[in-house]
Protein backbone atom coordinates (compact mmCIF):
# COMPACT_ATOMS: atom_id res chain seq x y z
CA UNK A 1 0.00 0.00 0.00
CA UNK A 2 0.99 3.68 -1.18
CA UNK A 3 0.15 5.12 2.15
CA UNK A 4 -0.16 3.96 5.30
CA UNK A 5 -2.28 4.69 8.03
CA UNK A 6 0.06 7.57 10.10
CA UNK A 7 0.63 9.57 6.57
CA UNK A 8 -2.81 10.24 6.01
CA UNK A 9 -3.16 10.81 9.71
CA UNK A 10 -0.37 13.61 8.90
CA UNK A 11 -1.93 14.68 5.83
CA UNK A 12 -5.34 15.28 7.73
CA UNK A 13 -3.69 17.13 10.28
CA UNK A 14 -1.71 19.33 7.81
CA UNK A 15 -4.82 19.90 5.43
CA UNK A 16 -6.89 20.89 8.52
CA UNK A 17 -4.17 23.15 9.89
CA UNK A 18 -3.66 24.96 6.60
CA UNK A 19 -7.95 25.19 5.98
CA UNK A 20 -8.09 26.94 9.50
CA UNK A 21 -5.50 29.39 8.26
CA UNK A 22 -6.66 30.00 5.18
CA UNK A 23 -10.25 31.22 6.41
CA UNK A 24 -8.15 33.91 8.73
CA UNK A 25 -6.45 34.85 5.68
CA UNK A 26 -9.60 35.17 3.70
CA UNK A 27 -11.55 36.68 6.25
CA UNK A 28 -8.80 39.72 6.81
CA UNK A 29 -8.92 39.72 2.90
CA UNK A 30 -12.25 40.72 3.40
CA UNK A 31 -12.57 42.89 6.13
CA UNK A 32 -9.05 44.73 4.54
CA UNK A 33 -10.76 45.17 1.46
CA UNK A 34 -13.69 47.25 3.56
CA UNK A 35 -11.65 49.47 4.65
CA UNK A 36 -9.92 49.88 1.43
CA UNK A 37 -13.00 50.24 -0.18
CA UNK A 38 -14.52 52.85 2.23
CA UNK A 39 -11.35 54.80 2.76
CA UNK A 40 -10.01 54.86 -1.24
CA UNK A 41 -13.77 56.53 -1.67
CA UNK A 42 -13.35 59.42 0.53
CA UNK A 43 -9.57 60.20 -0.18
CA UNK A 44 -10.42 60.64 -3.90
CA UNK A 45 -13.35 62.83 -3.08
CA UNK A 46 -11.20 64.51 -0.45
CA UNK A 47 -8.54 64.85 -3.73
CA UNK A 48 -10.85 66.24 -5.88
CA UNK A 49 -12.91 69.04 -3.44
CA UNK A 50 -13.24 72.23 -4.31
CA UNK A 51 -11.38 73.29 -0.49
CA UNK A 52 -7.50 73.30 -0.74
CA UNK A 53 -7.15 72.57 3.18
CA UNK A 54 -8.72 68.85 2.17
CA UNK A 55 -7.06 67.91 -0.64
CA UNK A 56 -3.73 68.84 0.86
CA UNK A 57 -4.47 66.10 3.79
CA UNK A 58 -5.66 64.02 1.31
CA UNK A 59 -2.31 64.39 -0.47
CA UNK A 60 -0.28 64.03 2.45
CA UNK A 61 -2.15 61.09 3.40
CA UNK A 62 -1.59 59.17 0.09
CA UNK A 63 2.36 60.08 -0.52
CA UNK A 64 2.82 59.01 3.35
CA UNK A 65 1.20 55.71 2.79
CA UNK A 66 2.62 54.69 -0.26
CA UNK A 67 6.12 55.84 1.08
CA UNK A 68 5.97 53.45 4.30
CA UNK A 69 5.67 49.57 3.53
CA UNK A 70 2.54 47.88 4.34
CA UNK A 71 5.18 45.66 6.55
CA UNK A 72 6.34 49.06 8.23
CA UNK A 73 2.81 50.31 8.88
CA UNK A 74 1.88 47.13 10.91
CA UNK A 75 4.84 47.17 13.32
CA UNK A 76 4.25 50.48 13.75
CA UNK A 77 0.73 50.48 14.60
CA UNK A 78 1.75 46.76 16.55
CA UNK A 79 4.56 47.73 18.42
CA UNK A 80 4.42 51.67 19.23
CA UNK A 81 0.85 52.46 19.66
CA UNK A 82 0.82 50.44 22.29
CA UNK A 83 3.26 52.63 23.98
CA UNK A 84 0.62 55.80 23.41
CA UNK A 85 -1.84 54.00 25.39
CA UNK A 86 -3.78 52.60 22.33
CA UNK A 87 -3.93 48.61 22.32
CA UNK A 88 -5.54 47.28 19.19
CA UNK A 89 -6.34 43.47 18.76
CA UNK A 90 -3.78 42.20 16.12
CA UNK A 91 -7.05 41.18 13.77
CA UNK A 92 -7.90 44.86 13.96
CA UNK A 93 -3.83 45.79 13.77
CA UNK A 94 -3.97 43.69 10.47
CA UNK A 95 -7.07 44.76 8.80
CA UNK A 96 -6.02 48.59 9.49
CA UNK A 97 -2.76 48.65 8.27
CA UNK A 98 -3.07 46.47 5.63
CA UNK A 99 -6.70 48.64 4.85
CA UNK A 100 -4.88 52.05 5.35
CA UNK A 101 -1.99 50.84 2.58
CA UNK A 102 -4.08 49.70 0.37
CA UNK A 103 -6.34 52.69 0.49
CA UNK A 104 -3.55 55.08 -0.52
CA UNK A 105 -3.49 53.02 -3.85
CA UNK A 106 -7.19 52.47 -4.04
CA UNK A 107 -7.91 56.61 -3.63
CA UNK A 108 -5.63 56.82 -6.95
CA UNK A 109 -7.59 54.37 -8.74
CA UNK A 110 -10.96 55.88 -7.48
CA UNK A 111 -9.95 59.34 -8.16
CA UNK A 112 -8.89 58.57 -11.91
CA UNK A 113 -12.04 56.63 -12.52
CA UNK A 114 -14.48 59.63 -11.10
CA UNK A 115 -12.44 62.02 -12.94
CA UNK A 116 -12.68 59.80 -16.41
CA UNK A 117 -16.42 60.77 -16.77
CA UNK A 118 -16.90 62.67 -19.15
CA UNK A 119 -16.72 66.65 -18.87
CA UNK A 120 -20.16 67.37 -20.28
CA UNK A 121 -21.74 65.01 -18.01
CA UNK A 122 -20.59 67.47 -15.33
CA UNK A 123 -22.26 70.05 -17.29
CA UNK A 124 -25.88 68.46 -17.76
CA UNK A 125 -25.64 67.68 -14.28
CA UNK A 126 -25.24 71.58 -13.25
CA UNK A 127 -27.84 72.07 -16.22
CA UNK A 128 -30.50 69.56 -14.85
CA UNK A 129 -29.57 70.90 -11.72
CA UNK A 130 -29.04 68.02 -9.75
CA UNK A 131 -28.10 67.87 -6.61
CA UNK A 132 -24.45 66.62 -5.05
CA UNK A 133 -25.73 63.55 -3.98
CA UNK A 134 -28.13 61.92 -6.54
CA UNK A 135 -25.24 63.39 -9.47
CA UNK A 136 -22.91 60.83 -7.66
CA UNK A 137 -25.22 58.40 -7.07
CA UNK A 138 -26.78 58.47 -10.37
CA UNK A 139 -24.79 60.22 -13.03
CA UNK A 140 -21.18 59.78 -12.17
CA UNK A 141 -20.82 56.57 -10.03
CA UNK A 142 -22.51 54.09 -12.53
CA UNK A 143 -19.83 55.75 -15.36
CA UNK A 144 -16.79 55.61 -13.08
CA UNK A 145 -17.30 51.86 -12.01
CA UNK A 146 -16.47 49.85 -14.89
CA UNK A 147 -13.27 52.15 -15.31
CA UNK A 148 -12.29 51.58 -11.29
CA UNK A 149 -13.48 47.37 -10.94
CA UNK A 150 -10.69 45.70 -12.77
CA UNK A 151 -7.74 47.46 -11.35
CA UNK A 152 -9.73 47.46 -7.62
CA UNK A 153 -9.99 43.58 -8.48
CA UNK A 154 -6.36 43.20 -9.32
CA UNK A 155 -5.68 44.94 -6.64
CA UNK A 156 -7.89 42.33 -4.32
CA UNK A 157 -5.44 39.86 -5.21
CA UNK A 158 -2.44 41.99 -4.20
CA UNK A 159 -4.18 42.53 -0.80
CA UNK A 160 -5.04 38.93 -0.28
CA UNK A 161 -1.03 38.31 -1.24
CA UNK A 162 -0.29 40.97 1.10
CA UNK A 163 -2.28 38.98 4.08
CA UNK A 164 0.83 37.02 4.47
CA UNK A 165 2.70 40.00 6.07
CA UNK A 166 -0.53 39.35 9.39
CA UNK A 167 1.61 36.01 10.15
CA UNK A 168 4.70 38.49 11.69
CA UNK A 169 2.42 40.17 13.86
CA UNK A 170 1.08 36.89 15.44
CA UNK A 171 -2.32 36.25 13.67
CA UNK A 172 -2.75 32.93 13.00
CA UNK A 173 -3.19 33.13 8.71
CA UNK A 174 -2.58 30.43 5.69
CA UNK A 175 1.45 31.73 6.19
CA UNK A 176 1.40 31.33 10.32
CA UNK A 177 -0.35 27.93 10.18
CA UNK A 178 2.11 27.05 7.71
CA UNK A 179 5.15 28.10 9.88
CA UNK A 180 3.38 26.23 12.66
CA UNK A 181 3.26 22.93 10.81
CA UNK A 182 6.88 23.29 10.33
CA UNK A 183 7.73 23.30 14.17
CA UNK A 184 5.96 20.53 14.41
CA UNK A 185 6.41 18.49 11.31
CA UNK A 186 10.05 20.01 9.69
CA UNK A 187 9.68 19.44 6.11
CA UNK A 188 10.37 23.38 5.52
CA UNK A 189 10.12 23.24 1.71
CA UNK A 190 7.72 20.92 1.05
CA UNK A 191 4.88 23.00 3.30
CA UNK A 192 5.91 25.82 2.27
CA UNK A 193 5.28 24.86 -1.54
CA UNK A 194 2.11 23.12 -0.13
CA UNK A 195 1.37 26.76 1.42
CA UNK A 196 2.27 28.57 -1.92
CA UNK A 197 -0.13 25.95 -3.85
CA UNK A 198 -2.89 27.52 -1.49
CA UNK A 199 -2.09 31.03 -1.88
CA UNK A 200 -2.13 30.09 -5.85
CA UNK A 201 -5.37 28.54 -5.77
CA UNK A 202 -7.36 31.96 -3.82
CA UNK A 203 -5.48 34.09 -5.83
CA UNK A 204 -6.04 32.68 -9.61
CA UNK A 205 -9.70 32.54 -9.93
CA UNK A 206 -10.26 35.98 -8.63
CA UNK A 207 -8.05 36.92 -11.08
CA UNK A 208 -9.39 35.29 -13.99
CA UNK A 209 -12.94 36.73 -12.93
CA UNK A 210 -11.50 39.96 -13.47
CA UNK A 211 -9.81 39.41 -16.64
CA UNK A 212 -13.12 38.36 -17.39
CA UNK A 213 -15.29 41.32 -15.97
CA UNK A 214 -12.50 43.52 -18.31
CA UNK A 215 -12.72 41.94 -21.22
CA UNK A 216 -16.63 42.12 -20.92
CA UNK A 217 -16.83 46.33 -20.24
CA UNK A 218 -14.31 46.88 -22.20
CA UNK A 219 -15.30 44.87 -25.74
CA UNK A 220 -17.06 47.33 -27.08
CA UNK A 221 -14.37 49.47 -26.64
CA UNK A 222 -12.33 47.11 -29.04
CA UNK A 223 -14.52 46.76 -31.23
CA UNK A 224 -15.19 42.86 -30.91
CA UNK A 225 -17.73 40.78 -29.83
CA UNK A 226 -16.97 39.56 -25.95
CA UNK B 1 5.87 57.57 26.35
CA UNK B 2 8.95 60.52 24.74
CA UNK B 3 11.02 60.36 21.96
CA UNK B 4 14.70 60.67 22.92
CA UNK B 5 16.35 62.71 20.46
CA UNK B 6 19.94 61.27 21.77
CA UNK B 7 19.01 57.86 21.20
CA UNK B 8 17.30 58.20 18.19
CA UNK B 9 20.55 59.85 16.88
CA UNK B 10 22.83 57.16 18.16
CA UNK B 11 21.17 54.68 16.62
CA UNK B 12 21.59 55.95 13.31
CA UNK B 13 25.05 54.36 12.34
CA UNK B 14 23.50 50.68 12.69
CA UNK B 15 20.56 51.71 10.49
CA UNK B 16 22.40 53.45 8.36
CA UNK B 17 24.28 49.84 7.83
CA UNK B 18 21.27 47.62 7.23
CA UNK B 19 20.09 50.64 4.95
CA UNK B 20 22.84 49.95 2.59
CA UNK B 21 22.60 46.15 2.56
CA UNK B 22 19.00 47.09 2.02
CA UNK B 23 20.21 49.47 -1.17
CA UNK B 24 22.18 46.72 -2.41
CA UNK B 25 19.88 43.44 -2.66
CA UNK B 26 16.94 46.20 -4.14
CA UNK B 27 19.55 47.17 -7.29
CA UNK B 28 21.08 43.72 -7.91
CA UNK B 29 17.29 41.88 -7.48
CA UNK B 30 15.79 44.63 -9.67
CA UNK B 31 19.08 43.94 -12.31
CA UNK B 32 18.02 40.40 -12.36
CA UNK B 33 14.37 41.13 -12.26
CA UNK B 34 14.89 43.47 -15.49
CA UNK B 35 16.86 41.03 -17.39
CA UNK B 36 14.68 38.21 -16.62
CA UNK B 37 11.54 39.94 -17.02
CA UNK B 38 13.22 40.85 -20.55
CA UNK B 39 13.49 37.43 -21.49
CA UNK B 40 10.47 36.09 -20.65
CA UNK B 41 8.81 38.89 -22.22
CA UNK B 42 10.21 37.85 -25.24
CA UNK B 43 9.59 34.02 -24.62
CA UNK B 44 5.80 35.20 -24.64
CA UNK B 45 5.98 35.90 -28.23
CA UNK B 46 7.69 33.17 -28.90
CA UNK B 47 6.18 30.95 -31.61
CA UNK B 48 7.68 27.81 -29.75
CA UNK B 49 3.90 26.67 -27.89
CA UNK B 50 6.17 25.27 -25.02
CA UNK B 51 7.63 28.12 -24.22
CA UNK B 52 4.70 30.40 -24.45
CA UNK B 53 3.00 28.09 -21.97
CA UNK B 54 6.05 27.93 -19.48
CA UNK B 55 6.62 31.61 -19.50
CA UNK B 56 2.44 31.93 -18.55
CA UNK B 57 2.97 29.60 -16.23
CA UNK B 58 5.80 31.18 -14.64
CA UNK B 59 4.18 34.85 -14.84
CA UNK B 60 0.61 33.61 -13.30
CA UNK B 61 2.52 31.18 -10.45
CA UNK B 62 4.31 34.23 -9.31
CA UNK B 63 2.02 37.05 -9.72
CA UNK B 64 -0.41 35.08 -7.52
CA UNK B 65 1.47 33.57 -4.44
CA UNK B 66 2.74 35.95 -1.81
CA UNK B 67 6.43 37.03 -1.85
CA UNK B 68 7.05 35.95 1.66
CA UNK B 69 6.32 32.43 0.96
CA UNK B 70 8.34 32.38 -1.99
CA UNK B 71 11.17 33.46 -0.01
CA UNK B 72 10.80 30.92 2.61
CA UNK B 73 10.68 28.27 0.03
CA UNK B 74 13.81 29.50 -1.77
CA UNK B 75 15.29 29.44 1.37
CA UNK B 76 15.07 26.08 2.39
CA UNK B 77 14.95 24.77 -1.20
CA UNK B 78 18.06 26.29 -2.66
CA UNK B 79 20.29 24.22 0.09
CA UNK B 80 18.11 20.89 -0.82
CA UNK B 81 19.01 21.20 -4.41
CA UNK B 82 22.70 21.77 -3.18
CA UNK B 83 23.00 25.83 -3.62
CA UNK B 84 24.23 26.83 -0.46
CA UNK B 85 24.32 31.00 -0.88
CA UNK B 86 24.26 32.81 1.44
CA UNK B 87 21.15 34.59 3.04
CA UNK B 88 21.92 37.96 0.82
CA UNK B 89 21.98 35.92 -2.50
CA UNK B 90 18.59 34.07 -1.69
CA UNK B 91 17.27 38.05 -1.16
CA UNK B 92 18.50 38.68 -4.37
CA UNK B 93 17.15 35.71 -6.18
CA UNK B 94 13.94 36.11 -4.68
CA UNK B 95 12.88 39.64 -5.32
CA UNK B 96 14.21 39.42 -9.02
CA UNK B 97 12.80 36.12 -9.71
CA UNK B 98 8.76 37.79 -7.99
CA UNK B 99 9.38 41.10 -10.35
CA UNK B 100 10.54 40.17 -12.91
CA UNK B 101 6.65 38.67 -13.11
CA UNK B 102 5.40 41.82 -13.16
CA UNK B 103 8.42 44.04 -15.26
CA UNK B 104 7.45 40.99 -18.00
CA UNK B 105 3.91 42.06 -18.26
CA UNK B 106 4.82 45.68 -18.39
CA UNK B 107 7.91 45.06 -21.28
CA UNK B 108 5.10 42.89 -22.77
CA UNK B 109 2.93 45.06 -23.18
CA UNK B 110 5.75 47.65 -24.35
CA UNK B 111 6.44 45.47 -27.01
CA UNK B 112 2.83 45.14 -28.22
CA UNK B 113 2.57 48.88 -28.34
CA UNK B 114 5.87 49.16 -30.99
CA UNK B 115 3.87 49.74 -34.08
CA UNK B 116 3.68 46.74 -36.20
CA UNK B 117 4.57 48.62 -39.57
CA UNK B 118 8.56 48.37 -37.95
CA UNK B 119 8.76 44.59 -37.41
CA UNK B 120 7.40 44.73 -41.70
CA UNK B 121 9.94 46.65 -42.12
CA UNK B 122 12.51 44.92 -40.34
CA UNK B 123 11.09 41.72 -42.69
CA UNK B 124 11.20 43.40 -45.28
CA UNK B 125 14.83 45.20 -45.04
CA UNK B 126 15.70 41.24 -44.60
CA UNK B 127 17.34 41.82 -41.11
CA UNK B 128 17.20 38.53 -38.75
CA UNK B 129 15.20 38.08 -35.60
CA UNK B 130 18.12 39.39 -33.22
CA UNK B 131 19.14 42.17 -35.44
CA UNK B 132 15.20 43.27 -35.43
CA UNK B 133 14.82 42.81 -31.32
CA UNK B 134 17.75 44.59 -30.47
CA UNK B 135 18.11 47.05 -32.86
CA UNK B 136 14.66 48.18 -33.77
CA UNK B 137 12.14 46.72 -31.59
CA UNK B 138 13.82 47.25 -28.16
CA UNK B 139 15.12 50.58 -28.34
CA UNK B 140 11.51 51.91 -29.17
CA UNK B 141 9.74 49.82 -26.43
CA UNK B 142 12.19 50.78 -23.61
CA UNK B 143 11.37 54.46 -23.98
CA UNK B 144 8.32 54.26 -22.65
CA UNK B 145 9.37 51.80 -19.85
CA UNK B 146 11.17 54.52 -18.33
CA UNK B 147 8.34 54.92 -15.47
CA UNK B 148 7.27 51.79 -15.76
CA UNK B 149 10.36 50.26 -14.43
CA UNK B 150 11.10 53.67 -11.62
CA UNK B 151 7.83 51.94 -10.14
CA UNK B 152 8.79 48.74 -9.85
CA UNK B 153 12.15 50.32 -8.44
CA UNK B 154 10.13 51.55 -5.54
CA UNK B 155 8.11 49.01 -5.19
CA UNK B 156 10.66 46.54 -4.63
CA UNK B 157 12.48 48.91 -2.06
CA UNK B 158 8.94 49.07 0.37
CA UNK B 159 9.23 44.85 -0.35
CA UNK B 160 12.73 44.81 1.54
CA UNK B 161 11.57 44.57 4.94
CA UNK B 162 10.36 41.04 4.13
CA UNK B 163 14.01 40.01 3.76
CA UNK B 164 14.47 40.05 7.15
CA UNK B 165 12.05 36.71 7.38
CA UNK B 166 14.77 35.25 5.69
CA UNK B 167 17.72 36.33 8.06
CA UNK B 168 19.34 39.47 5.92
CA UNK B 169 20.86 42.21 8.34
CA UNK B 170 19.27 44.99 5.99
CA UNK B 171 17.34 48.15 7.43
CA UNK B 172 14.17 46.32 8.85
CA UNK B 173 16.11 43.81 10.51
CA UNK B 174 18.47 46.25 12.11
CA UNK B 175 15.82 48.42 13.53
CA UNK B 176 13.77 44.58 15.05
CA UNK B 177 17.20 43.49 16.62
CA UNK B 178 17.50 47.59 18.14
CA UNK B 179 13.97 47.43 19.61
CA UNK B 180 14.64 43.53 20.91
CA UNK B 181 17.90 44.66 22.65
CA UNK B 182 17.05 47.99 24.14
CA UNK B 183 13.21 47.28 24.44
CA UNK B 184 12.56 50.47 23.22
CA UNK B 185 10.26 50.64 20.02
CA UNK B 186 9.42 54.28 18.75
CA UNK B 187 13.05 55.56 17.61
CA UNK B 188 14.06 52.04 15.84
CA UNK B 189 10.89 51.77 14.35
CA UNK B 190 10.44 55.93 13.25
CA UNK B 191 14.09 56.37 12.41
CA UNK B 192 13.49 53.53 9.70
CA UNK B 193 10.17 54.95 8.58
CA UNK B 194 12.40 58.03 8.51
CA UNK B 195 14.55 55.79 5.98
CA UNK B 196 12.44 54.67 3.98
CA UNK B 197 10.74 57.98 3.14
CA UNK B 198 13.70 59.52 2.82
CA UNK B 199 14.67 57.19 -0.07
CA UNK B 200 11.52 56.87 -1.79
CA UNK B 201 10.32 60.14 -2.32
CA UNK B 202 13.05 61.49 -3.92
CA UNK B 203 13.24 58.43 -6.11
CA UNK B 204 9.47 58.99 -6.87
CA UNK B 205 9.88 62.83 -7.39
CA UNK B 206 13.02 62.08 -10.02
CA UNK B 207 11.22 59.46 -12.12
CA UNK B 208 8.19 61.80 -12.13
CA UNK B 209 10.50 64.34 -13.34
CA UNK B 210 11.49 61.86 -16.03
CA UNK B 211 8.45 61.27 -17.07
CA UNK B 212 7.26 64.93 -17.49
CA UNK B 213 10.36 65.27 -19.48
CA UNK B 214 9.98 62.41 -21.85
CA UNK B 215 6.04 63.75 -22.70
CA UNK B 216 7.56 66.91 -23.71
Amino acid sequence: MLFDASTLDTARFIARQLANGALVTLEITFFAQVVVVVMSFVIALMRLSPWRALRWIATVYVEILRGISALVLLFYLFFILPLFGITLAPMTTGILGLGLTFSAYGSEIVRSALSNVARGQRDAIKALDFDAITAFRRIILPQALPFMLPPMGNQLVELLKTTSLVSLITLSDLTFSGGQLITTLGQQTLIWSIVLVCYFVMAWPLSWLVKRYERRVTHWRRGVAP
Amino acid sequence: MNFDYAFAWSIVPDLFQGLLVTLQVVILGFLLAVLLGLLLAIAQRSKNALVQRLSYGYLSFFRHTPLMVQLYVLFFALPLAGLTLPAISTGVIGLGLYYAAYIAEAFRGAIEGVPAGQWEAARALDFDNATTWRRIVLPQALKPMLPVLGNYLIGMFKETPLLAVITIPELFQAAKQIAGMTYRYNEPYTVMALMFLAISVPTSLLFKYFERRSHV
